[in-house]
Formats: structure tokens, C-alpha cells, sequence
């Protein structure tokens, strides 16, 4: 079981797998999560769904290397399996429950940022095979970073790349893209914002300046991710919500992202502790 | 076996009446005296399916010890330790011959959701009676509220827990884990896919509450659920493990159930000053006795009368205090229970740097959600009758998902009996 069928390095530190997991597949849908374990004593992991092939039975993952963990599962090889695969998890992405008609009036824009843009592209797809029109914007540091480009490309109307330094497509953050797309006569019923919790966070304030509505998919920690610990307690509209099994996309203009961002912050010190002294031992029995 | 020999046999044992799986406890504790221990076993085995389990955490003084003949004027008999001597003893001394061996087969397949006190105990007696029977576990390990909640000083995993689960396993039970129902897969798609003729509910009350007071979504703020899943589960009290935990100088753990307990005594030994904060005073703390005299044994500080109000944090956005109201007992309430009033003006401060939320739990709603059919009440939990039968034909249900948060052996008695209902239902079809 959850045994490894592919895998490719798309950055030096990002890296995609395919991986065995029939029931997942079965039931994933867009804007859905799993959690993995690399092995025993690893940690269970909320990783998003980047791909799902029904017919083979199989998940794609994208994990980018953060810490002992995200390493450990970095350095599994081909015919390597996880201790575990669960999921589907979390609620699906809004427009896969919208009724037809009030679909057929939505203008996507999907913004994508950094490995966040591997969640996007089920969600491009979807829209696309549905005949949604969908634009995206990815947006990276720098052009090593760029990730799912090609992929990307085959599932949207318009893709627009921007780099922090310029050295792929247009110069800037995803913010600036958008700005500029929307000067430049496009218009957009409704944005998805997926990345770091910082770059939603200021995504979205662009979003409600140019009066496009935002949904953003909130990356929590997370222990089980069916509701029963609590670590995913986000403030939504003033609100306690559990991104888990509420989420994980939520409203963005809504979501507190400050305390959302320290809450992510709370075993910084544990980890790093952790990480100093980790020595990967996966593979060697 | 001194002890065994204090039982007196009585004609009528109300202990039996008392036990919520009606174990045969004069004829188990006759084998003891006899010094046939693996006989012991077997009549016990008869029952219940879990004895190392509830000979350690059962509230004996409630059940059968507290209705022993010889506790009127004295101690009663140890029927706990007892049970678990027996079942230590038969764990450490494998009989190869008599293990349980799966019987045959009666093709009807049933599936059994979380592998928790009430899915084992209805899985094993479905099992005895030929049934080919599926546990979904959602978690990575099978034991439910035994793995996940329970500690280590409470209950040993690797001896006892694993030794429990492997004697289901070797009835024919299959465990599948990693298997959310309602996610992964729906009730609708095991009875019309996959062939499950008849399913049984055993999902536990998972979902924490919290107080829903300022500050509780500061960094340190955790509920009782997540700091012991990290804690059992996920072993984080290990170096080798990776999950982190967080516990600091000082803990005040809320509530004062038996989970409180267990958070509060977990907290001390990541090395911890723990307070055990609670609204009304030690008589009516919900823990079993046993659990609260090893918390003060151990140096845990209890401040009852206290509710908290509000959680201070820092300018990092980290716990600093739990702002608390002293409490007094006015007229009892509808439980029967004095309800704590706040004593106005009382507020203070206890610096702290972590604070867990023990308040109870509640099922979850991940399968009444997924489920055509399935009725549940206001307070969340599964509609079913004395039998276990729910409001959807040929699907059962039983312990804390249908009562609310209650004990392993209330989950295990009513495990069994949906086990015979779910027979009754499939032999007429």
C-alpha cells in the first residue's frame, strides 16, 4: 500500500510524487487535502492533493523540503511506500457544488504562489473541463522556483507568470500581476489565492481593493484532520472554525490571518530543536 | 490468589448486575482460588473482549466493586485487579493450543466504524458467531479513545493494548486503518459497493469543546484531545518521534473529568508545574476517586471554585495568564448537582504558559452528515434504540457516538449488544 510510482524533482527543494492510494483516489476531489506518514515515528502530514487518477488509483503530491519531516519524505525513492495515506480530507472547492447555471456565469482567477501552485491545478482543470473560463497567475521568487508551468498552461485561458526578480515573465509579487491583468481589461468573478499565509493574506487585501470576491485554502497545522484536535483553529468572520473539516478554503476576506500565522508559528522552537539534531532515517531499516 | 479466596460466591452477585458486560465474576474468580488461571480467562473471555483494558481503567468503584457484599462493611474484593492479573498473566504465558481461532465463515459481511471499546467488542462477538467482519479505523492505529487518549502510565500500548488487539485479529477480524467513513469512503458505498450487509457505529465522541472565551486561539492554547493525541498517538514524549509538543514551565489544565487527569498528569512529566482548574469543589470533580488521589499523589495542584474567564497573551500572541473568577455552590440544579455561582468582583490572574481545555467531547458529525437516512439529536449524537439500531435499516450504533462521552466499558457493553441485534436483523433476512 501507498507505495511510490513516480517521482521528479521540480525545484532543487520541491519535489512531486505519485503514490499508490486507491480509496483516496476514489473519493478526492478539487480543493481537498490527505495526510501522510513517511514512516513509524514520522509525523502525520497535511499535504494538497495536486492530481488524482481515479482509474490507476493513484494521488499526486508536491512537498517542499521545510523541515525533518517534509525531508524525510523527500528522500523516499521510487518503490518506497509511506506508513500511510489518508484522505480524502476537507470540504471541495465551492464551484465543484454549484449548481450549473450559476456556474456558467463565474470568471475564475486562480493565484497561485510558490508550492501552493500545486493545489491549483486540480482546481484549474476542473474548471476547465467544465468549461469555466479560468485564468491563473503563478508567482515565484525567481524562475528556479516556478513550478506546474507546462501542466498549468494545458488547463487555463490565460496564464500569467510573474517573478520577484524578474527573471521569468513579469516583474513582481502576484499582488502586482493582478493588479496589472485587471488594468488591462480583465475581470473576474471570483479569486482563489493559494501559498503561503502571508502571500494570501496580502492577495486578498488586493482582491477586495479591486472588488473581486477571494477565497483562500488555509495550510493549518494539523494532527488527525477530522476535527477531533483542534490544532486547525482558525478565526473566520470573528468566528472559531476548524480548517480541517470546515475548510480548508474559507472567505479571505474574513480570515485573520495575523493570529492564523502566529498559530502556525507554535512549534517553531520545537522544530528547530528538532531539526538540529535530526539525522533522516528512512531507508536504512 | 489470598485475594480471590475473600469472594464469597454470593447466590445473587450483584456484581454481575453491575458489570455492563455481565462478566461471570464469582465463576472467574472460583478459577483464580483453583489457581487455574487460563480457565479464568476463558470465562471471562466469554464477556468481554478487552480485560487488560478494563482491568486498569474501569470505575470498579462504581460497578462491580461498588456493589460487593463485603464493601458494606469493609473492602470489597478487587475484581479489577483480579481481571487484570488474569489477563496480564494469560498475555505473558501464550497458551498456543487454546488461543481464540477464527470459526467459519457465515459469508455475511458486516463493517464495523472505529476501532475504539464499542467496535471491538462488537466486532469480537460478531466474529465468534462466523461473521466476516471489517473494522475502519480513521487513525493509523486501531484502539480508538484507548490509543489516542488513554497514556501510557494509564494503559501500556506496546504490552497491553497491542496484545488486546492482536487476540481480535486472530479471531478473523480484519483492521483496515487510514479509512475516514464519511471521507474516504461513505456508508451508502460499503452496504451498495463493497457488500457490507449490516454496519456498526462506533465512532466515540471525538470533537473537543472549548469554553468560547477570549483568547483561546493564543499560541499554547490546546485542547485536552490534541495535546494527548500528540502525547499517545503520535508518542511525541519520545526523542526518536517527531511530532512536537508543547507543555512549558507551567499548565493549567481546565476541567475535571478523567481526561483532565490524564492531561494534567501527562503534562508533569514533560516536566511541568500543572494546575487542575475547576468550577466546582473536589467532591464534585467527575474524575474517578482512584484518578484524583494519583494527580495530588504526584503534586498536581488543584484550584477548585476557579473558572476561567478569559486567556491573556503576550505581544507574540502567546499565552501569559488565565484571567479566573472564584465560584461558590449555590442550589443544586436540575442534576441534582449545586451549580457554581460567580463570586462578583473575584477576578484574578494565574500566569501561565499553557493551557489545555479538558471540557468534554462530542461524536462527530463526519458519517451523520455523509449518511442518507441517519438521525441525530440536538446534542449530536446518533439516534438509536436499546438495541443499537439507528433510524436507517441495518445500520447500528453504540457507546459514546449515541450516549455522548462516557467510559470504555459503557462503549464495550453496548458494542455487544448491537452485536446481537445486528444477528437478530441478519438471520431474518
Amino acid at each position: 500500500m501507498y507505495q511510490i510510482l513516480r517521482k521528479e524533482m521540480l525545484t532543487p527543494a520541491i519535489c512531486r510524487m505519485e503514490v499508490e492510494a486507491p480509496r483516496v483516489a476514489s473519493a478526492a476531489q478539487p480543493g481537498q487535502f490527505l495526510i501522510v506518514r513517511a514512516d513509524e515515528k514520522g509525523e502525520r502530514i497535511p499535504l494538497t492533493i495536486s492530481d488524482f487518477n481515479k482509474e490507476k488509483g493513484t494521488v499526486t503530491i508536491v512537498t517542499q523540503r521545510i523541515g525533518a519531516s517534509s525531508a524525510d519524505i523527500i528522500s523516499m525513492e521510487v518503490g518506497d511506500a509511506f506508513a500511510d495515506v489518508v484522505g480524502p480530507l476537507g470540504l471541495a472547492s465551492e464551484f465543484v457544488e454549484m449548481a450549473p447555471e450559476k456556474l456558467a456565469q463565474q470568471r475564475y482567477m486562480l493565484i497561485a504562489g510558490g508550492v501552493g501552485t500545486a493545489p491549483v491545478y486540480p482546481q484549474a482543470k476542473w474548471l476547465k473541463e467544465h468549461g469555466v473560463p479560468v485564468d491563473v497567475i503563478i508567482g515565484a521568487k525567481t524562475k528556479d522556483l516556478l513550478i506546474y508551468v507546462e501542466e498549468m498552461r494545458g488547463v487555463c485561458d490565460n496564464l500569467f507568470i510573474c517573478t520577484d526578480d524578474g527573471s521569468e515573465g513579469f516583474k513582481g509579487m502576484g499582488t502586482n500581476m493582478l493588479e496589472k491583468v485587471v488594468a488591462d481589461g480583465h475581470s473576474y468573478t471570483q479569486a482563489v489565492i493559494i501559498g503561503p499565509m502571508i502571500m494570501m493574506k496580502f492577495t486578498t487585501m488586493t482582491c477586495r481593493k479591486l472588488g473581486i470576491p477571494a477565497t483562500v485554502s488555509l495550510n493549518t497545522l494539523m494532527v488527525d484532520g477530522t476535527g477531533m484536535c483542534g490544532a486547525c483553529r482558525v478565526t473566520v468572520g470573528g468566528k472559531t472554525r476548524f480548517a480541517c473539516v470546515e475548510g480548508p478554503e474559507f472567505d479571505g476576506y474574513e480570515v485573520d490571518f495575523d493570529e492564523a500565522m502566529r498559530r502556525q508559528g507554535q512549534y517553531k522552537a520545537e522544530e528547530a530543536a528538532e531539526n538540529e539534531h535530526h539525522v533522516c532515517k528512512i531507508g536504512r531499516g | 490468589m489470598l485475594e480471590a479466596t475473600r469472594c464469597l460466591h454470593c447466590k445473587n452477585p450483584r456484581c454481575v448486575g453491575a458489570c455492563p458486560v455481565s462478566i461471570q465474576i464469582p465463576e472467574f474468580i472460583a478459577k483464580v482460588c483453583e489457581g487455574d488461571i487460563r480457565g479464568a480467562a476463558a470465562i471471562i473471555a466469554q464477556d468481554s473482549s478487552l480485560p487488560a483494558v478494563c482491568g486498569r481503567v474501569c470505575p470498579q468503584e462504581t460497578q462491580c466493586e461498588g456493589s460487593c457484599i463485603l464493601g458494606i462493611k469493609g473492602e470489597a474484593v478487587a475484581i479489577g485487579k483480579l481481571e487484570r492479573f488474569v489477563a496480564d498473566w494469560c498475555r505473558e504465558n501464550p497458551d498456543t493450543d487454546a488461543q481464540a481461532v477464527a470459526v467459519p465463515s457465515n459469508g455475511k459481511k458486516v463493517a464495523v466504524i472505529g476501532s475504539g471499546p464499542a467496535g471491538l467488542a462488537c466486532a469480537a462477538d460478531l466474529a465468534k458467531w462466523g461473521y466476516d467482519v471489517t473494522i475502519f479505523e480513521a487513525l493509523h492505529k486501531a484502539g480508538g479513545v484507548l490509543e489516542y487518549g488513554i497514556p501510557e502510565f494509564r494503559l501500556p500500548k506496546d504490552s497491553v493494548l497491542k496484545g488486546e488487539i492482536a487476540q481480535v485479529r486472530r479471531l478473523g477480524i480484519k483492521i483496515e486503518t487510514d479509512v475516514i467513513v464519511g471521507k474516504t469512503i461513505t456508508i451508502d458505498r460499503l452496504m451498495d459497493e463493497e457488500g457490507f450487509q449490516a454496519v456498526f457505529i462506533g465512532t466515540g465522541a471525538g470533537l473537543p469543546k472549548f469554553m468560547g472565551i477570549p483568547g483561546e486561539n493564543l499560541c499554547g492554547v490546546f485542547s485536552a484531545n490534541e495535546f494527548l493525541t500528540r502525547n499517545n498517538l503520535m508518542k511525541a514524549y519520545r526523542e526518536d518521534y517527531l511530532t512536537p509538543i508543547h507543555a512549558g514551565k507551567k499548565v493549567c489544565v481546565v476541567g475535571g473529568g478523567n481526561v483532565a487527569m490524564d492531561a494534567a498528569r501527562t503534562a508533569l512529566r514533560l516536566g511541568a508545574e500543572v494546575h487542575i482548574v475547576y468550577r466546582r469543589t473536589e467532591a464534585e470533580l467527575p474524575a474517578r476517586k482512584e484518578e484524583v488521589h494519583h494527580a495530588m499523589e504526584e503534586g498536581i495542584i488543584f484550584d477548585m471554585l476557579t473558572n476561567p474567564v478569559e486567556i491573556l497573551g503576550d505581544e507574540k500572541g502567546w499565552v501569559k495568564s488565565l484571567k479566573c473568577i472564584r465560584m461558590e455552590l449555590g442550589e443544586p440544579d436540575e442534576s441534582g448537582r449545586r451549580s457554581p455561582v460567580p463570586v462578583e468582583g473575584s477576578e484574578f490572574e494565574i500566569p501561565t504558559e499553557t493551557v489545555i481545555m479538558a471540557l468534554g467531547t462530542s461524536p462527530n458529525p463526519l458519517i451523520s452528515k455523509t449518511t442518507q437516512g441517519l438521525e441525530i439529536t440536538r446534542r449530536g449524537c446518533l439516534v438509536a434504540d436499546e438495541q443499537g439500531a439507528t433510524t436507517r435499516p441495518g445500520v447500528f450504533a453504540g457507546g459514546d457516538a449515541v450516549t455522548g462521552a462516557a467510559t470504555v466499558i459503557l462503549a464495550m457493553g453496548a458494542g455487544r449488544t448491537a452485536a446481537k441485534a445486528i444477528d437478530a436483523y441478519l438471520q431474518g433476512k
